[in-house]
């Protein structure tokens, strides 16, 4: 067992890339990567029909890693490129991994609408409260309180909770894991990229350089503490009241829910207009008599 | 490819941005992604018509930004994609435009241009983007723009668009405006010259060996699609021949001269012109886009007059086409460029012929520069 997990971590590493990669030592981003490996290698789908696309900040450059069809795109807009790239080929398993910052202020557009649309993507959001890679700058989930460095007296906005705008936003499936729950963690990743439809995994990761500096986090395996102090499985969370969930956060699958996707629904539309086009009788691609080369 | 002769050709009343549509999907176009917006919309509402029954898809996206993004991951999954907007979209689409340029990405983006700046004059026509079209995304950039006068423009320039896209591995810019987008003219279709269809050159080498980002004597490296086994990383990043981040001098350097290069080596394909009259001319019009159609209505009634008028169309408007300008500045003894808008394109025509005697002829208040305003100024010429 350890000797394949190996061969698979060596098989879906890119060994031209220069590691050691670009995270600070203890950093959350490398159990993520193990995570998301053996998610997707358990599932025994080809490299060749992996996509990853990722966005910008320290998240965004995990993409670069691991040997499947990779893209680092624009800040937040990962799931811009992964709709197209999954419209164009929907045989090809799509996944995105953003940070806070990218999925959900600069890219919180793209994200609600994605889930929205039912987009048959899995979007891995890595949540370290804080922008890693410009220095320690307030994000969406930074909490009420706390010290960045755009805010050194205090935040003074309330935090997103990624996994719940999700649900809210119509995802098909919605987990939290943490970078200390791993084992769960490996089957929240793979079970969003069984899903059909959109869905999303919030990952409550750690960055002791710059937002547990500031909060008095500054060690990595404290921090890891305080992910096992404060996680609370999602059915125990439901039976716990506002005051004891205070400074606490529910992990497990949040939702998981039937409903029709995108690529499934627009067959359909293609479907429809064919039938609709040979019912009146005309050529497909409308009445203009010119050369069109029907790839399909 | 079928050839035109199976096919009846037959006359149709189009609009300029239907004819966009009609030329994209001959051109082999299956993906559109889009954001709703005058004096553009049409192209989008056709598509969204026309595209499921051609195995395409049609995707309307939560703004111009997305939009962007998503033709440019829909070409790197090997499918020729377009999107369409106006002035304000156009400035959203800078960003990622961006990306396609810097991860050499086959798309077309049409402009159907409206005054500005901001939200201006939504169903006024303007010629005021052309400078944007070609520096709008930050950074040096190689980007290849056409602009499009009429129905038949629409038609054929539009395929044009598309061939250069994919045959240099660049973004292309189709400026079309509020005049042309919105007139209808009788075009025949198929046209009696069809237009030849270019596709990307995929790689020929084994998915190990391939180097997504090698140069080669075109400059234009094989081009593999998302999931055809040849695995690579495309990041917008500046990146060596493997397509990983590279920041080393030796390798940016060398990226944008490669940028510049491959579409410079093509400059007598991708600059393209047209001309009106111009064997004898001593006078001559240089001008693009809608304003071209008043042009030649022009030449004509100077003519009529005695004056020997002629007329250079600017197809392609970046690379600017210097040597077809050079030749007309050099010809004749003045030279109008008129333009709706404050004068941009006339910098360019002045910084190739510094000899030249310059007119410029402006007109920047949503109204069309007419026939009648181009015949007086030639007469005065």
């Amino acid at each position: 067992m350890v000797e394949h997990a190996a061969k698979v971590r060596h098989d879906f590493l890119r060994h031209d890339m220069n590691f050691p990669h670009v995270w600070c030592p203890g950093c959350g981003l490398g159990i993520v990567l193990g995570s998301l490996i053996r998610a997707t290698s358990s599932l025994n789908i080809p490299q060749d029909d992996l996509v990853l696309a990722s966005g910008i900040g320290c998240t965004g450059r995990m993409s670069a890693y691991v040997d499947f069809n990779t893209l680092h795109t624009t800040h937040g807009r990962a799931l811009t490129f992964a709709t197209g790239i999954k419209l164009a080929k929907p045989n090809l398993t799509v996944m995105t991994v953003m940070g806070d910052g990218d999925a959900t202020a600069i890219g919180g557009n793209h994200f609600i609408h994605a889930a929205r649309r039912n987009l048959n993507i899995t979007a891995i959001i890595v949540n370290n409260m804080i922008y890693g890679m410009t220095g320690g700058q307030y994000s969406p989930t930074t909490p009420y309180g706390s010290k960045a460095t755009t805010a050194p007296y205090g935040h003074v906005e309330q935090a997103f909770s990624i996994a719940e705008l999700a649900v809210a936003a119509g995802a098909s499936y919605v987990a939290r894991g943490t970078v200390h729950h791993v084992p769960q963690l490996d089957g929240l990743i793979k079970g969003g990229i069984q899903k059909k439809g959109f869905s999303v995994i919030e990952i409550m990761s750690n960055c002791h350089t710059y937002y547990g500096r500031q909060n008095g986090l500054s060690d990595p395996v404290e921090y890891q503490k305080y992910f096992k102090k404060n996680a609370v499985s999602v059915k125990k969370a439901a039976e716990m009241s506002a005051a004891e969930m205070e400074g606490k956060f529910s992990i497990g699958v949040l939702a998981d829910i039937e409903q029709p996707a995108y690529v499934e629904e627009y067959q359909h539309i293609r479907d429809n207009a064919c039938k609709e086009m040979a019912e009146k009788g005309e050529k497909k691609g409308g009445d203009c008599a010119q050369e069109r080369r029907d790839e399909m | 490819m079928q050839s035109s002769s199976e096919d009846q050709s037959q006359k149709y009343l189009l609009q300029g941005n239907e004819a966009i549509v009609e030329g994209a999907l001959a051109a082999g176009c299956r993906f559109f992604a889009g954001y709703p917006i005058t004096p553009s919309s049409e192209i989008a509402e056709i598509m969204s018509r026309k595209l499921p029954t051609l195995g395409g898809t049609f995707i309307q996206m939560e703004d111009e930004i997305a939009s962007m993004g998503a033709i440019v991951g829909a070409s790197l999954a090997g499918a020729k994609s377009l999107t369409a907007t106006s002035g304000p979209g156009f400035s959203l689409m800078q960003e990622n435009l961006g990306y396609a340029s810097m991860t050499e990405v086959p798309l077309v983006v049409v402009n159907v241009m409206r005054g500005g700046p901001s939200t201006g004059l939504p169903t006024s026509p303007s010629q005021a983007d052309v400078m944007q079209a070609r520096w709008g995304t930050h950074g040096d950039h190689a980007i290849i723009v056409l602009a499009v006068s009429s129905v038949a423009d629409s038609y054929e320039i539009t395929i044009q668009a598309f061939n250069l896209a994919e045959k240099y591995r660049t973004p292309v810019i189709l400026l079309s405006d509020e005049i042309v987008g919105h007139t209808r003219e009788v075009i025949s279709l198929p046209p009696d010259q069809p237009v030849p269809i270019f596709n990307r050159i995929k790689p020929s080498v084994p998915p190990e060996w391939y180097l997504p980002y090698e140069d080669n004597s075109r400059g234009v490296p094989p081009m593999a699609d998302i999931g055809s086994g040849y695995r690579h990383h495309v990041t917008g990043l500046m990146h060596d021949a493997k397509g990983f981040p590279n920041f080393s001098p030796g390798v940016t350097g060398g990226f944008l001269k490669r940028q510049y290069r491959k579409l410079a080596n093509g400059a007598d394909e991708i600059q393209m012109t047209k001309q009106f009259m111009l064997d004898d001319a001593e006078v001559a019009i240089i001008t693009y886009g809608c304003v071209s159609r008043s042009a030649i209505r022009a030449v004509r009634m100077a003519r009529e007059q005695g004056i020997k008028a002629g007329f250079l169309q600017l197809v392609t408007l970046w690379p600017f086409p210097k040597k077809a300008v050079d030749a007309v500045c050099r010809r004749c003894r003045a030279v109008l460029v008129p333009e709706m808008n404050m004068g941009q394109m006339v910098r360019e025509v002045r910084a190739v012929n510094q000899n030249a005697t310059l007119e410029q002829l402006n007109r920047f208040d949503g109204g069309f520069i007419t026939p009648a305003i181009l015949f007086r100024k030639l007469m005065s010429l």
